[in-house]
């Protein structure tokens, strides 16, 4: 049987360059602001639909995606936004999916993170938890039919992984030993139903054993251990080894959606939680190593602020589309 | 070149050469590599190119859908077998949420065709002989071809390959040997959309696909003599739907009748119904009249299933009721 669980999470040292440390950062920083920059336009009633945030995920979303390589496939969810930047996705392309606008990805056509964008191999969501992992399996087998060793990322949570299509495409992908990596976010909370009420394991990593692969739980507030962990379940899918489970352990530090207060969540729970907030964690590991000081710090988030506040004001001055636009484009070719 | 080949056996070639054309093309599904498919559409087929491209699959339809899915979109042109269509209700959200959206919400064409065996006749029970294709008819995004002669499954599978969009290929299981018919060598195509007249008449118009063609064909025959002349309307694709070649024949003949094998409620006869309700209401003598297997599962016993399945008598009687309105 396979267990390279050891493997995994031997040796803590970090392989990331200085640039590459302040890089992970500076997407952490951004997914926060972007997230709370949409927050914003929601209480203020410009943005329609549902608003997600994935605070408290920004390690995850980053360290998994900082894996990747740009011809690897990214299939993130709805509190993975950071990966998309890494992924190499515009603020501007986001904010105008988000705001329905008829110069974003889709035209229009669906919001949040649901979209793709082929050119970055990115490969946005589906509300349906769970359909994608048939998909991004898919897209593993033609990259291991082509002979290429591209391999693909997804991402599920505690709730999602008891969609049965999860359960499919692990054995799929395990019988073929295909290029893939599935990342369960663990976040305690599937929107109110906490992940007690979800199974009755130990841990969701556990279930890597039926499928005879690796799985691995990590702490998925710490961007280096998410990136190193990850960094070698990306390694072993390339060299044709087959797939990885890799349990994320974080805390949703918000409601499910802005409309969500999560008043069902025990707020010293939370506190605790908070106080590993990823991204204060991850400048006190910089701050530690003189890589970042307080004026550094402030750069950063004054940079992305601004091109925030840039690109929120392109993106409300562009029109929606057209109403007699919906109908077309049913089909391709 | 023709030559007189199965209705099975056109599919199978058409896939074939479709595959020696295109190495993006391959194959998976349930035991259709080694064993060669239950119905042995693919018999050969992982000896001449190979199991990476004849996959036998884990027993999973949403997987087989979804991984048929994925490969499309990463370039491929995959060509996923259910083994009997009643089991793509496994994978249902695959193909209505994910590949049937896919192009409207991203602008990537998916190029997936799913093949369902589908269909009665063959005492397969509630489980193995259902005609599905109205639960998918309701979804934009899909193509659904169902096509009554090797001829036109030969030419439809290749065009359903070729074709940037998800397409599922309903093959009716009781023709796959029970029909034999000249098929074209070599390449060729015959375009998804569009119905062929397999019999001119001016006095009803019959509008059917699959086994519905041949019981329609069959009474037609038996009222010829009778100075009867029906006009036999395939459809061959259901979605999207040719309604000019339906509503150009009933304003010919003022008289409608729709045949299918599939039960009643919610089919594709009434849509078609509808259709002609709405666009062709002056031209009609007689109302718009459907038959359909009864609002039932498909039966087990052959006196159960047999009197329940249409055939060319129960067609026969239908023209008459409208001829004589």
């Amino acid at each position: 049987m396979l267990d390279s669980k050891e493997d995994l999470t031997a040796g803590h040292n970090s392989p990331a360059s200085t640039g590459q440390l302040l890089r992970m950062y500076y997407y952490m920083v951004l997914m926060r602001e972007f997230e709370e920059s949409i927050n914003r336009l929601y209480q203020q009633g410009k943005i329609v639909g549902g608003a997600y945030s994935g605070r408290g995920n920004e390690a995850t979303a980053v360290g998994t995606a900082f894996a990747l390589r740009q011809s690897d496939y990214l299939f993130p969810l709805h509190r993975d936004l950071g990966a998309h930047f890494v992924k190499g996705q515009s603020v501007r392309a986001l904010m105008l999916q988000q705001l329905g606008r008829s110069a974003g990805p889709t035209h229009g056509r669906d919001g949040t993170g649901h979209y793709s964008d082929p050119r970055l191999r990115i490969f946005g969501n589906i509300s349906h938890l769970g359909a994608m992992i048939p998909v991004a399996c898919g897209v593993a087998l033609a990259s291991q039919l082509k002979k290429a060793d591209d391999v693909a990322l997804t991402y599920i949570g505690d709730g999602g992984a008891s969609v049965g299509e999860v359960h499919e495409g692990l054995v799929m992908a395990s019988a073929m030993r295909l290029p893939f990596i599935l990342i369960i976010e663990n976040n305690q909370f599937a929107y109110s139903t906490p992940v007690q009420k979800q199974f009755a394991g130990h841990k969701l990593s556990d279930r890597a054993i039926g499928y005879g692969i690796p799985g691995v739980t990590i702490d998925g507030t710490n961007v280096l251990e998410v990136y190193k962990v990850t960094s070698q379940a990306v390694h072993r899918a390339r060299n044709g080894e087959g797939p990885t489970i890799i349990e994320s352990v974080t805390m949703r530090l918000s409601g499910h959606a802005a409309h969500d207060t999560s008043w069902y969540v025990d707020k010293s729970t939370l506190r605790e939680w908070e106080k590993k907030d990823p991204i204060r964690q991850f400048e006190q590991f910089l701050f530690g190593k003189n890589l970042l000081d307080e004026s550094a710090k402030n750069a950063v988030h004054e940079e992305i602020r601004g091109t925030i506040q840039m690109e929120v004001e392109f993106a409300l001055s562009q029109p929606y589309p057209s109403g007699q636009d919906s109908d077309s484009g049913i089909y391709a070719g | 070149m023709t030559r007189s080949i199965t209705y099975l056996e056109a599919i199978s070639e058409g896939l074939r050469e479709e595959m020696r054309r295109d190495q993006t093309v391959f194959l998976l599904g349930e035991d259709i590599g080694l064993y060669g498919g239950a119905f042995k559409v693919t018999k050969g087929f992982m000896e001449e190119f190979g199991e990476s491209r004849v996959i036998d699959t884990v027993l999973a339809e949403a997987a087989i859908i979804g991984a048929a899915t994925g490969a499309a979109i990463a370039g491929l042109r995959p060509v996923a077998e259910m083994q009997f269509s009643d089991f793509v209700s496994n994978g249902f959200n695959q193909i209505v949420n994910v590949a049937a959206k896919y192009y409207y919400r991203n602008f990537i064409p998916v190029p997936v065709v799913i093949r369902l065996p589908s269909g009665g006749g063959i005492r397969g029970g509630p489980f193995h002989s259902a005609n599905p294709e109205a639960w998918f008819f309701n979804v934009p995004g899909l193509k659904i071809v169902a096509p009554s002669t090797p001829s036109d499954a030969k030419g439809l599978i290749i065009a359903a390959i070729r074709d940037p969009n998800p397409v599922l290929f309903f093959e009716n299981k009781y023709l796959y040997r029970h029909i034999k018919g000249e098929v074209p060598e070599g390449e060729f195509i015959v375009p998804i959309g569009k119905a062929d007249i397999k019999r001119p008449g001016d006095d009803v118009t019959v509008v059917s696909y699959h086994a519905g063609v041949h019981w329609t064909l069959e009474a037609a025959s038996l009222l010829a003599p009778d100075g009867i002349e029906v006009e036999v309307i395939d459809l061959r694709t259901l979605l999207p739907l040719d309604v000019e070649t339906i509503l150009s024949s009933v304003r010919k003949t003022g008289r409608i009748l729709i045949v299918h094998e599939a039960s009643l409620t919610g089919g594709i006869g009434g849509e078609i119904a509808a259709i002609v309700a709405e666009r062709a209401f002056a031209s009609l003598d007689a109302p718009v009249r459907r038959l359909a297997s009864p609002d039932t599962p498909v039966p087990f016993a052959p006196s159960l299933e047999d009197f329940n399945l249409p055939n060319a008598e129960k067609v026969r009687q239908a023209i008459l009721e409208l001829i004589s309105y």
